[in-house]
């Protein structure tokens, strides 16, 4: 049976053009240079790779080249924008804001910083998974130092208010900190107008290669940093080591590619999204997760009552998908996102994430869901959950207490 | 993370044929009944296993059914298929070990089976609360 692959939020294919060119920055008769070498051509033909490279990342986003510092990955670059700007900025304040809901990228450097006497306010989404201004304008203080908020959430697809937060920060002149590791080639992004003052990118999320991000740090105001990787002052001495050539000219070439296909790419999942939506909704008790006006449609996070995330999965053999199951994760803790919009527990233990992108098919969102519509059924007929709910039993009022394990 | 072939074979099997593997509901105030329910949905699993003694007191048939992920529903049909024919004494000595090591279920997944030999003895508990009525 066919593979169906659902979980472009994890990770997408490489483009083929960027896999392509990626192959000539290796080889002896490839340009396989030290871009740092100013002594030879070897070098300068590979400065003029990331050079180009620097310039399509920019342009996706509406930056200029010098403010592209190349990391490897939307980690490395969160780490360096939160731990950076907090070591930098410390004599001014140790406070920082962040919401409950973001990466572990952006929530494990700041419990890190904790130990260093940081004061971290961890906001609650409210109940449509969204982060707006008025709660940033809640928890700032005269201390605060810096705002960390994603673009897009990861398990959601839902848009925090970014120029909202960031009008607000740059009026209180905070540091503003945005990862966008799920936005790119999602949404318009124009750092032009918008004000943010560092933005964590990813080439793996937008078709481009593993192991290459890049941290935006904003020149005008300028947003400054401590680096965190010391050894040769490359990337204007916010990130030293040797540029991996190939892997950024796949990146520039990934994110060139995101920007000629923007509208195809946004039309595409839109439709693929409605679909399988429209076909879910046939069914009973089952919850959207994340508010359909603010969110992606790349994206689609819903919770089947009564049936339990990673026997979901499981049943549904040959489709990827992921859950915010407990049972799916290493820690057996069920999603932290899904649980901070105050729903029950169990829902974020019945929820599934479908993600799109390019080589998803309507076909392919059809099988899914005539196997979903399937195995939902049986699976219910398996769960005592079920049962209870079908015999009228009110299961938000049901007292679990005496059946615990 | 990859299943053992015997948990894929009960998941695939007890959805494509519940019946089969005892997936069901007896009325729970029969007095010949006995149930026990174990977990949360907030916990992400729950059990609920039913035995019809005959009037021997062995165990004559088995239903249950149970929200949780494919190692607990697979440890589940192994459990039910182990009661059958047994008495109480003999039904308790089934210790969720031995469905985990039968299963070659990892670690991380060990506490699917205690979900099961914390019904049984939960049933248990209804039957001698129904036998000395």
């Amino acid at each position: 049976m066919k593979r169906i692959y659902l979980d472009y939020a994890s990770t997408t294919p490489c483009d083929p053009n960027v896999a392509e060119l990626m192959a000539k920055f290796l080889t002896f008769d490839g340009e396989f240079g030290n871009p740092a070498s100013r002594s030879h051509s070897f070098g300068w033909e590979a400065d003029q790779a990331i050079d180009t490279a620097r310039q399509q990342v920019a342009d996706l986003i509406g930056a200029d080249p010098r403010e592209i510092v190349f990391t490897s990955g939307a980690t490395e670059a969160d780490n360096l924008a939160i731990k950076g700007t907090a070591q930098f900025y410390e004599t001014n304040g140790k406070h920082i804001v962040t919401s409950k809901i973001e990466h572990k990228a952006v929530l494990d450097p700041c419990r890190e910083l904790e130990r260093d006497g940081f004061e971290i306010t961890y906001l609650e989404p409210n109940e449509d998974g969204i982060i707006t201004a008025d709660m940033i304008a809640e928890a700032i203080r005269e201390d605060t130092i810096l705002v960390s908020i994603m673009f897009i959430n990861n398990e959601l697809g839902t848009l925090n208010d970014i120029e909202g937060i960031g009008k607000l920060c740059f009026d209180k002149k905070i540091m503003f900190h945005v990862d966008a590791a799920q936005a790119t080639g999602k949404v318009e992004i124009n750092l032009a107008e918008l004000p943010v003052h560092l933005m964590s990118l990813s080439a793996h999320k937008t078709y481009g290669p593993k192991g290459v991000g890049a941290l935006y740090i904003r020149r005008k105001p300028r947003a400054r940093i401590r680096a965190q990787m010391h050894g040769g002052g490359h990337e204007r001495g916010n990130r030293s080591g040797t540029l991996p050539t190939h892997q950024i000219v796949g990146m520039g070439e990934a994110y060139r590619i995101a920007q000629e296909r923007f509208e195809q790419d946004k039309a595409h999942v839109g439709i693929l999204h409605d679909r399988l939506l429209e076909r879910v909704k046939e069914v009973e008790e089952v919850y959207l997760n994340g508010s359909l006006d603010h969110k992606v449609k790349n994206i689609l996070n819903i919770s089947f009552n009564f049936i339990e995330g990673e026997s979901l999965i499981m049943a549904l053999e040959n489709v990827a998908v992921s859950s915010g199951s407990a049972c799916t994760s290493a820690t057996l803790e069920p999603s932290y996102v899904l649980r901070a919009l105050g729903r029950a527990d169990e829902l974020a233990h019945s929820s599934i994430r479908f993600s799109f992108g390019r080589q998803t098919t309507l076909e392919d969102i059809d099988q899914t869901a005539d196997t979903l519509l399937d195995v939902v059924e049986k699976l219910r007929e398996l769960s005592p959950l079920w049962d209870m709910y079908q015999d009228g039993v009110d299961m938000d009022a049901f007292d679990w207490d005496e059946y615990m394990h | 993370m990859a299943y053992s072939e015997e948990v894929t074979k009960r998941f695939k099997g007890v959805l494509s044929n519940p019946k089969k593997f005892n997936v069901g509901k007896f009325d729970p105030t029969d007095p010949k009944v006995a149930t026990g329910m174990t977990g949360a949905p907030a916990c992400g699993d729950v059990m609920r296993l039913q035995l019809k003694l005959d009037d021997n007191d062995r165990i004559e048939d088995v239903m249950f059914k149970t929200y949780g992920c494919g190692s607990a529903i697979a440890s589940s049909t192994m459990f039910v298929e182990m009661l059958k024919g047994k008495t109480m004494e003999e039904a308790r000595q089934i210790k969720d070990k031995d469905i985990a090591a039968a299963l070659d279920l990892p670690p991380i997944k060990i506490h699917c089976s205690v979900l099961a030999e914390d019904s049984i003895k939960k049933a248990i508990k209804d039957w001698e609360g129904k036998s000395s009525e």
